[in-house]
């Protein structure tokens, strides 16, 4: 009775498919958040790991074929459950007061379709360089990249944003993905949330300290 | 005291219905919110208006008849209260109050603030059960179960099945409802033979109602009379999960078998 | 037609009898099973696990409840427990002891033969629920936990926290679901009996109103099942739930079945006191409560202090003072009225006189608030809900409450009343507890009667009469649905000043002052004058708005109320005749020096049962002798 399709029609089966495929990705971010920092410890060391990611096309498209599995997956997902879940209270409440949810959770949806516009701005900006306000975006010169392009300020918020949207998505998403997965014991479950909120706070304030860092002057 | 009432009110199912506004004089704070609905009732049937339908029966928070969204909350202002329970006294003088049906898809409203909720028998139809013919069943200390299981199946089959968690989820999920049976039956052992199978036929029977899905909000706990808790949730999740992944395909000889 | 009250009890050794029985009824063919229809009205633990079990042996059973599911019966509220005559403690019960309790708890008032057959299949009845999943409480040994109840010597009791009925009801209701899914049971709910369909003698149909859609059906079977529960709502203010009804049985009494010993109805000792006027229904707070709790009144008249401002030595603990060996845990009967004297007596306590304490502070001193907490959390917490006090601090008020009616349809041996193939289950029948109930039997005896009892009983009817084929054509079907309309389209018609309600409510005061807790002759006449008046009022003057064709929750009251109207006549009436004070029934002319009851085994030794002769003739009272071999009648006494 239970087959593949069967699993990713379940409500439960996609919520199962969004929290492995969110776990690839917060560990994805993690990775790319750290390899970020090396942007402290200049220009050779950055642009260093940037050759060095790309030095095996085979490498580098499998880990990009699969994070865009991953990210597809997980759009896909949320969205026809966004969708299922409009449909299922097809007359609004005149009053409603919610009891318990997080802000975290009620922005999942908000916050997930934001970040999803803001990684494709991402991508545009520093992997296919189409976006470049005020400079011109170099393949090998990452430093460079990143550097000019957070000088201008609406760039550098606009990264700032986008990552406090990240700091919220992660927060539940990281409780969440501990739930759906069913590991769920009343010893451990605080610890849950710390976890998730600990891993969401590392992964966003590491990204921010790097546009906040060039807007302050820090690095140039 | 005093209090102003807006309560929906809907002929039948095909009908659309509105919120109308009531009076309710000299409400004493001893009553149950289901008793000061009597109150209003009697009123307008001396009045020749029809009086407000809502489901009830025992009165006493177990039977799971009565609910209704109070204010924008599942069964009221108190925490752990079926409408039944809630009384007055949470109340003060001047108030007003939106009554209004549970909402869902899944539960379409059959008058003023009365749903039809037979979506839920149905998933307990789907697997929530354990397959054992009256007669002839082992002697009740053949099978030991530790007081911690025994425990939390208790605090899991606890649901009265009213349906609040489907009326305070944002998305008008039953996971918690559905969860409580599977992990009422799952963590006892004599629920074990027929986990994989309850945990993938009441999720589909649950799928299949219309029900939305869950989003971790923890707005069904809240609003749950018994507390039943969101571990219950995760429970369902994992047997689901498991069960998707180790679950074979009948031989058709089995499936044949009465 | 005069009825006669054959009890068809086996011959042989009472041990022996159930066990011959079962083995002389005759079976019906497996392949024919599917074949027969069984009617099964009620979905509680009696109708609940009977509907299951003809379902699994492959009936053909169609179940109604008036609920919008099978899982709300009113089963679903009882709170303390099961009794079994497991022996699991080892503290000396037995299947006999559990019997012999039974009976002389019911004060040698019920049937020797059922009440030992009930004893033996307790022990079934633990293991099928175990089976089933049922949480019970239990040990860290992880054996099922036992606690001693209402009155018991012995710890018989399984329970499951406060809600050992919503778990044992849960259980049936899975394993009716189960056939549900499996196609040999069809649910129908929000459905409601309205009428019994007997054709040649036989009940063959009910006719049954869609609470939704006010559609009227029929339904034709080869036998009938009611298990729709007992009749206190008749008293308005009770523990029942709001919608139980005497309908389905009252309506069946009518069409021919004899009605045993309506005059017997338990007043729960332990419920909290009516608040005021708008009250709609009372809530029993568990007897187990009296196994830890001490109950007092002041000793003065009178006394305004708070509770705890009273010193010990101003305390009468009355049940303590009176029944020394059983104390705080004397049974229902005498724990009530003894809280009724004193109320009488002016010692009261809280708004309006009509309370009792019942105190913790003695048992969170000895065994901590935890412990207390742990045995009765939920309980206290639902106390202080409704009257908002705090009962870790305060004791709780407490007063008695109309909770269980031991009346009701008279049946044999086979659970068949005295129309063939009108089979009553659970608190509909008469049968098992005589003039007044055990702690924790309820439960007992409804899933005795659904999974063991019945279903080897009716398969002997089945098996054993040949029936013709019956349908909404009938013209015995046709009468009964024109009349069943008819009185709906009266009821509507009437357009009178007063709610159903209102009248409901004086009916239930009327009957609470005259056929409550204490009875005599004056008051049951003064009730029976006065209910064929207030009947001829409800049906000058009640107001039912709207139409039959709707979701109409005000006609569903008026038409159960317009049948307690009627049965509370048969109640007073039965009272009046039985002038004796037995179990609940309690004559105040016919009570001992010291103010107990007063059984007279010469004349009362018996089942009344009430045979119906027509709305303007009096019902004839038939008699069927009880007699005891295996136990010696006694007084029974607490002291």
């Amino acid at each position: 009775m239970s087959t593949p399709l069967a699993f990713a029609r379940s409500t439960v089966g996609r919520k199962v498919i969004m929290a492995v495929t969110g776990l690839l990705l917060v560990g994805f971010v993690l990775g790319h958040m750290a390899g970020n920092l090396l942007v402290f410890k200049g220009p050779e060391a950055l642009n260093g790991w940037g050759a060095f990611l790309k030095s095996s096309a085979l490498v580098l498209w499998t880990v990009r074929l699969g994070l865009l599995a991953a990210v597809g997956l997980h759009v896909w997902a949320a969205l026809t459950l966004i969708r299922l879940n409009q449909v299922s209270r097809p007359v609004a409440y005149a009053k409603r007061v919610p009891q318990a949810s997080t802000r975290s959770a009620r922005l999942m949806r908000v916050g997930g379709i934001f970040l999803l516009v803001f990684i494709v701005f991402h991508l545009l900006h520093f992997t296919t360089g189409t976006i470049h306000p005020g400079y011109t975006f170099s393949h090998t010169d990452v430093y460079g990249n990143v550097v000019s392009s957070f000088q201008v300020p609406w760039v550098a918020l606009f990264y700032i944003a986008a990552m406090v949207a990240l700091l919220a998505h992660l927060t539940h998403g990281i409780w969440s993905f501990f739930q759906t997965m069913g590991w769920s014991h009343t010893r451990y479950n605080p610890a849950r949330r710390v976890v998730a909120t600990v891993v969401a706070l590392i992964v966003s304030l590491g990204f921010i300290a790097i546009p906040s860092a060039i807007l302050g002057g820090m690095l140039r | 005291m005093n209090l102003t009432l807006h309560v929906w009110r809907q002929p039948d199912a095909g009908s659309a219905g509105r919120l109308e506004r009531y009076e309710a004089r000299g409400v004493s704070p001893d009553m149950s919110f289901l008793e000061m609905l009597d109150v209003v009732n009697e009123g307008l049937i001396e009045k020749g208006e029809a009086p407000i339908a809502f489901d009830h029966d025992c009165r006493e928070g177990i039977c799971g008849s009565c609910g209704v969204m109070i204010n924008g909350v599942a069964h009221g202002p108190m925490a752990g209260t079926a409408t039944c329970q809630l009384h007055m006294r949470s109340f003060r003088d001047g108030d007003e109050i939106v009554v209004e049906p549970w909402r869902a898809r899944a539960f379409p409203v059959l008058r003023d603030l009365v749903v039809d909720r037979s979506p839920l028998d149905r998933i307990i139809e789907a697997g929530g059960f354990i397959s054992i013919a009256t007669g002839n069943a082992p002697d009740a200390h053949a099978i030991l179960v530790p007081k911690q299981d025994a425990d939390s199946a208790m605090d899991a089959a606890q649901c009265i099945g009213c349906g609040a968690c489907v009326a305070a989820c944002p998305n008008a999920s039953a996971m918690l409802f559905t969860a409580a049976k599977v992990s009422h039956l799952g963590v006892l052992p004599q629920g074990q033979p027929e986990r994989d199978r309850r945990a993938l036929g009441m999720i589909a029977q649950m799928d299949l109602e219309g029900f939305g899905g869950c989003t971790n909000y923890g707005e069904c706990t809240e609003a749950c009379p018994k507390g039943i808790s969101l571990e219950t949730i995760a429970r369902m999740n994992r047997d689901f999960r498991v069960a998707s992944l180790r679950a074979r395909p009948e031989s058709a000889a089995a499936a044949g078998a009465p | 037609m005069s009825i006669e009250l054959k009890s068809n009890v086996p011959a042989g050794p009472l041990a022996e009898k159930w066990d011959r029985h079962k083995f002389d009824l005759k079976l019906v063919n497996p392949a024919n099973k599917r074949k027969h229809t069984i009617l099964v009205v009620g979905s509680g633990l009696a109708g609940g696990s009977a509907a299951a079990t003809l379902g699994e042996l492959g009936y053909n059973v169609h179940c109604f409840c008036y609920q919008d599911s099978p899982r709300r019966a009113h089963s679903i509220a009882a709170q303390g427990g099961i009794n079994a005559a497991k022996n699991y403690p080892n503290d000396g019960d037995s299947v006999w002891r559990l019997f012999y309790d039974t009976v002389k708890g019911g004060d040698f008032r019920a049937r020797e033969a059922n009440v030992y057959r009930l004893a033996q299949v307790s022990v079934n009845i633990i293991d099928q629920c175990v089976a089933q999943g049922v949480p019970f409480a239990r040990e860290y040994g992880g054996l099922l936990a036992n606690r001693s109840f209402g009155g018991a010597q012995v710890s018989r009791t399984f329970y499951a926290r406060g809600q050992t009925g919503q778990q044992l009801l849960l259980g049936a209701y899975s394993a009716l679901e189960r056939q549900v899914a499996a196609g040999t049971v069809q649910m129908h709910t929000r459905t409601e009996m309205l009428d019994l369909i007997v054709v040649d003698g036989q009940a063959r149909g009910i006719v049954t109103r869609d609470m939704v859609s006010g559609a009227v059906e029929t339904w034709f079977g080869d036998a009938v099942v009611l298990g729709t529960g007992g009749y206190g709502n008749v008293f308005y203010l009770s523990t029942n739930a709001k919608g139980c009804n005497v309908s389905a049985t009252y309506r069946a009494y009518k069409r021919g079945a004899a009605f045993a010993n309506p005059c017997f109805t338990q007043i729960h000792p332990t419920c909290i006191p009516v608040a005021g006027e708008h009250q709609s229904k009372l809530t029993l707070m568990s007897e187990s409560l009296r196994n830890d709790g001490r109950v007092w009144v002041p000793k003065q008249k009178g006394d305004t202090r708070a509770p705890g401002d009273i010193p010990d030595a101003e305390r009468d603990y009355y049940l303590e003072r009176k029944y020394p060996s059983f104390g705080n845990l004397a049974p229902r009967d005498i724990s009530s009225r003894s809280a009724k004297e004193v109320c009488d007596e002016g010692r009261g306590v809280g708004p309006g006189g009509r309370g009792v304490y019942l105190d913790f502070a003695d048992a969170i001193a000895r065994l901590g608030e935890d412990t207390i907490r742990e045995r009765y959390g939920n309980l206290f917490e639902m106390y202080q809900r409704i009257t908002d006090e705090d009962p870790y601090k305060v004791p709780m008020r407490i007063y008695p409450a109309v909770h269980y009616t031991m009346g009701g349809l008279w049946v044999d041996y086979n659970l068949m009343g005295t129309i063939p193939g009108l089979f009553v289950i659970g608190e509909a029948n008469f049968s098992d507890h005589g003039a007044n109930r055990l702690g924790a039997s309820a439960l007992m005896q409804g899933l005795a009667d659904g999974y063991f009892v019945l279903p080897y009983t009716i398969g002997n009817y089945i098996a054993t009469h040949k029936l013709a084929k019956v349908d909404a054509s009938h013209p015995e079907s046709r009468a009964v649905v024109a009349q069943v309309n008819e009185r709906m389209r009266r009821l509507l018609a009437v357009n009178g000043t007063r709610t159903v309600d209102s009248f409901h409510r004086e009916l239930g005061k009327l009957l609470w002052e005259h056929c409550g807790m204490a009875r005599n002759a004056e008051g049951l006449r003064t009730a029976l004058a006065r209910i064929p008046e207030l009947r001829a009022e409800f049906w000058k003057d009640v107001k039912v708005l709207g139409t039959g064709e709707e979701l109409n929750q005000s006609l569903e009251k008026a038409g159960r109320v317009a049948d307690f109207m009627e049965f509370a006549e048969l109640m007073c009436r039965d009272a009046l005749v039985r002038e004796e004070s037995c179990g609940g029934h309690f004559r105040t002319e016919y009570q001992t020096s010291d103010g107990e009851a007063k059984r007279d085994d010469e004349r009362f030794a018996h089942v009344a049962a009430w045979e119906y002769t027509g709305d303007d003739s009096p019902p004839v009272r038939h008699v069927e002798p009880l007699t005891y071999e295996n136990v010696q009648l006694a007084t029974r006494s607490y002291k």
